[in-house]
């Protein structure tokens, strides 16, 4: 009895093992969309992109949000982003003249062997240029014009390469690892604590994060970057923030925005 | 069966009572939490000073996660994470067995999303024994 145990261990370690071994973005993808799909059958696929509001917990607060988009606290900023783009040509420096591209972002550059977000390529247009590169608010600024030029289109992230799967695999971690004194992972509250409360405060699911970012924040009081959230995020299970457009926030951004597959993009949006 | 259920519940009752006898000098009754006022004055009572530190948020912040008797009484909003803060004295009948659990919940399942208030030093020693403490008067 005890060796039949045994075998039956040892043969479900290795399944197990295998299963590991030939976990692919696509099947994590599958795997992690229809988590969603089981546990939150109330909402519907697009509308994740919405964020917390999508959440039938916080339909009190959809009323509001909904009001505040009929004038959106982001347009004079889209504006401001405008002409900077203009006045700079970026969409020189971008397939496309940078319409209708983000939902791509953030991809894997094989020739710089890294991962590319639109805040560094639009950094490196500057440059290209002799110009000085821009940072926080006026960059998620730029930046925020840069997708809004691309709302609605459906996530599309090409995670094909090697390298591309290498840094997939490193965000992966980052969003499963536990971290900080709190000891929470990105998983802990998005995906296990996903529409339930912390405190007076809402939990949002893991799918749709980022579709809507840069995004307006009214606890910024401006526009902010995704990087700039998950520093927020970071602080708050008390662990070191890292720098902006760091190659760990890179990655973490490749694993989350390639989780957000076909929802379709949002930003900038307004959260609270 | 039906006898011993009785003398559980009388028990129940004479450490209930023992309780609220225990921090009546407080002023502070069971089911309401100290006040800003009461734990200013560094409580010596256990369950009290326990309180103290289990609704302070960059302490305990409990509530974030945890409902418990008295908080509807206060501004403070709870969470729905953890499981509801009731007859803990039923639930946990071995007090060492609960203090470990605010120590390293991930001990016993290494998938809780509770902090480890000991093992990662959220937490002094003292300010666990005194949670502990207030925890059982739940």
């Amino acid at each position: 009895m005890k060796k039949l145990i045994i075998a039956v261990t040892a043969l479900g370690l290795l399944a197990f093992g295998s299963l590991s071994v030939q976990a692919s973005p696509q099947s994590d993808l599958k795997a992690f969309q229809g988590y969603f799909k089981k546990n939150f059958p109330k909402i519907k696929f697009d509308d994740f992109s919405n964020g917390l509001y999508a959440l039938p917990e916080a339909a009190d607060r959809r009323a509001e949000w909904e009001a505040i988009e009929e004038f959106p606290p982001y347009e004079l900023d889209l504006a401001k982003g405008k002409k900077f783009w203009e006045k700079n040509k970026l969409g020189t420096c971008f397939k496309n003249g940078g319409a209708g591209i983000a939902q791509n972002y953030p991809y894997w550059d094989k020739k710089k062997k890294e991962v590319r977000t639109a805040e560094l390529d639009i950094n490196a247009c500057l440059k290209r240029q002799g110009k000085k590169p821009i940072k926080k608010g006026k960059l998620a600024t730029v930046t925020a014009y840069f997708y809004n030029m691309a709302r609605g289109k459906r996530i599309k992230i090409d995670v094909s390469a090697p390298g591309a799967i290498a840094e997939y695999e490193k965000g992966k971690h980052f969003f499963w690892a536990k971290r900080g004194q709190l000891n929470f992972s990105c998983a802990n509250c998005h995906i296990s604590g996903a529409g339930k409360r912390v405190g007076g405060n809402i939990m949002s699911t893991a799918l749709g994060h980022g579709t809507g970012f840069p995004a307006y924040r009214s606890k910024w009081g401006g526009l902010g970057t995704i990087h700039r959230r998950y520093k927020g995020c970071n602080k708050q299970v008390r662990t070191a923030p890292l720098k902006q457009n760091n190659k760990t926030y890179r990655a973490l951004q490749l694993y989350e925005t390639y989780m957000n597959t076909g929802l379709p993009l949002t930003a900038p949006s307004n959260r609270f | 069966m039906r006898k011993s259920s009785t003398f559980i519940t009388t028990l129940g009752a004479v450490a209930l009572m023992m309780g609220g006898m225990a921090i009546a000098p407080q002023a502070v009754a069971v089911g309401e939490m100290p006040s800003k006022k009461v734990c200013k004055s560094k409580p010596k009572d256990p369950v009290v000073a326990g309180g103290c530190i289990a609704t302070d948020r960059k302490k305990g912040n409990c509530m974030a996660c945890h409902s418990f008797a008295g908080l509807e009484k206060t501004r403070l909003q709870s969470g729905n994470v953890g499981p509801p803060l009731v007859a803990m004295k039923q639930r946990f009948k071995d007090k060492k067995k609960l203090r470990a659990q605010i120590w390293d919940a991930t001990k016993a399942n290494p998938q809780s999303m509770m902090p480890p208030f000991g093992r990662h030093k959220i937490l002094s020693e003292k300010d666990i024994d005194l949670i502990t403490a207030w925890v059982l008067s739940l």
